[in-house]
């Protein structure tokens, strides 16, 4: 339960925390629509108990996990850790979760897994944004066995000490600070390792402008959006825009993940 | 439609003006207040954004709703279509000022990223229709005033193209307005005419195929 929260070692002292009504009221959850505030007005139509996470793929024990029993095996701690989105802007969010590292080692990982791949809950009677192919759903995400065992991966279960919000994400979301923000796929109910690099949503939607990677890199140019600053989510009109950060400022623990490849290439 | 043109004969044109901008006014003073969301820059860029394209599309639709419907909204034209830039220059202003403010990434955005570059030439063919938007320039013109301000179709056109490829996967609302768009500038083409030249060309052809 939340009464175990650990100290956030890895998370960053000083970091200012957005607001709740922030955190909770500007997401993009493109099940539940495309606008900001879509998820915070229809995601309260999702049944997220009972919810179980289904793990299979290169695994010693795969099944059907209850995430009652989930949370029963793990301890939770508080991450509070800068959130960037591709469409550059970013907020800092407390989250409260476990690394996904004790997740797949409840699982037991298989010696031949390279990638981990996610999946979010389909349900389209309680999902009003699913009637339109904006992507090709299930939403999918993935990332390399090593960036999934990396100790700054977690499955986040709260925010700011309450459980996760519908709109956020519940009852069950990675984390993946260093990484844009649509890799930290919600609401999982599957979760497969395999030896294949996994397809991903976006990637599959328009691979010219995300990549498999998608690692926060200001000097990777987006056809989209430049991702050289981002605004800071909650300082009103006239915020001024801020630089990004290698790697959203997690460069010193995630650097050698990537040693030796071409990141422009490796998007 | 009769009674309907007559009432609309009572309401001057400048009211549109005064709307349009009250309205600008308004939201720029929620976003100062707090009222538009955690997000006030993106809600003002795309409020206005989104309101331009709606009065580019009453102004091109003005003619097609007379010649079909009988609907007489010709007086409003010029309101619509100077609103419209109005509305579009504020849409760039919130971006340029308030959204990407570094002189160096706003030259960077226009070149590099299509979207941008193709609602900046949109506002680029907006400026000389602007311009001459008033009787001394339909006066100094003549018929050259008409055909250029058969600009609008091509403002039209790009700008619902900006919408379409700002969005981020398949989006229908962006769709919908490119959809409605293409077919007031299509109701425009005066088909007729062009079978017509088409059958003329035919006929050339024939006769020194087979003289």
């Amino acid at each position: 339960g939340l009464g175990s929260i650990a100290g956030g070692a890895v998370a960053e002292e000083g970091l200012a925390t957005n607001t709740w009504e922030e955190v909770t009221s500007y997401c993009n959850f493109y099940e539940f629509g495309t606008g900001k505030e879509d998820p915070s007005y229809y995601a309260g139509a999702m049944t997220t108990s009972p919810w179980s996470v289904e793990i299979d793929g290169l695994v010693d024990n795969p099944g059907s996990y209850g995430f009652e029993q989930i949370l029963e095996a793990m301890t939770l701690e508080e991450r509070i850790y800068r959130f960037r989105c591709v469409e550059a802007w970013s907020m800092v969010i407390p989250w409260q979760g476990f690394e996904l590292a004790d997740l797949l080692a409840l699982a037991g990982v298989q010696d031949g897994a390279k990638y981990v791949a996610f999946e979010t809950l389909l349900r389209p009677d309680e999902m009003p944004g699913v009637r339109y192919p904006v992507i090709d759903w299930p939403y999918r995400e993935g990332l390399r066995l090593d960036e999934a065992m990396n100790p700054l991966t977690i499955m986040a279960t709260g925010i700011f000490g309450k459980p996760l919000p519908n709109q956020n994400g519940a009852p069950l979301r990675l984390v993946v600070p260093w990484k844009y923000g649509f890799k930290s796929i919600k609401s999982v109910v599957k979760i497969t390792l395999t030896d294949q690099e996994p397809p991903t949503s976006w990637n599959m939607a328009n691979a010219r402008e995300y990549g498999f990677y998608s690692n926060v890199n200001p000097n990777v140019n987006h056809p989209r959006w430049s991702q050289a600053s981002e605004r800071k989510i909650g300082g009103g009109l006239f915020a001024k825009r801020q630089p990004t950060l290698m790697f959203n400022g997690y460069e010193a623990e995630v650097a050698s993940l990537y040693e030796g490849m071409d990141l422009a290439k490796h998007f | 439609m009769e009674p309907v043109n007559r009432a609309l004969r009572r309401i001057p044109p400048w009211s549109l003006y005064i709307l349009v901008a009250a309205w600008v006014l308004w939201m720029f003073w929620q976003g100062l207040q707090g009222h538009l969301g955690v997000d006030p820059v993106k809600v003002l860029e795309h409020t206005y954004g989104e309101r331009a394209l709606q009065l580019l599309i009453a102004g091109l639709a003005v003619t097609p709703l007379r010649r079909f419907f009988g609907l007489n909204l010709m007086r409003f034209r010029r309101a619509l279509g100077l609103t419209a830039f109005g509305l579009v220059l504020c849409h760039l202003l919130v971006w340029l000022v308030l959204d990407v403010q570094i002189v160096t990434q706003i030259v960077a955005d226009v070149l590099k990223r299509p979207y941008i570059t193709i609602g900046m030439l949109g506002f680029a063919l907006m400026l000389p229709l602007a311009v001459t938007s008033n009787n001394w320039s339909i006066r100094r013109l003549g018929a050259r005033w008409r055909v250029l301000h058969r600009l609008t179709y091509g403002v039209g056109l790009l700008a619902g193209l900006h919408y379409v490829m700002l969005a981020k996967g398949f989006q229908l609302e962006p769709l919908l307005y490119f959809a409605v768009i293409l077919g007031l500038v299509l109701a425009r083409v005066d088909w007729k005419a062009c079978l017509i030249r088409s059958d003329r060309a035919n006929a050339r052809r024939d006769s020194l195929q087979n003289p």
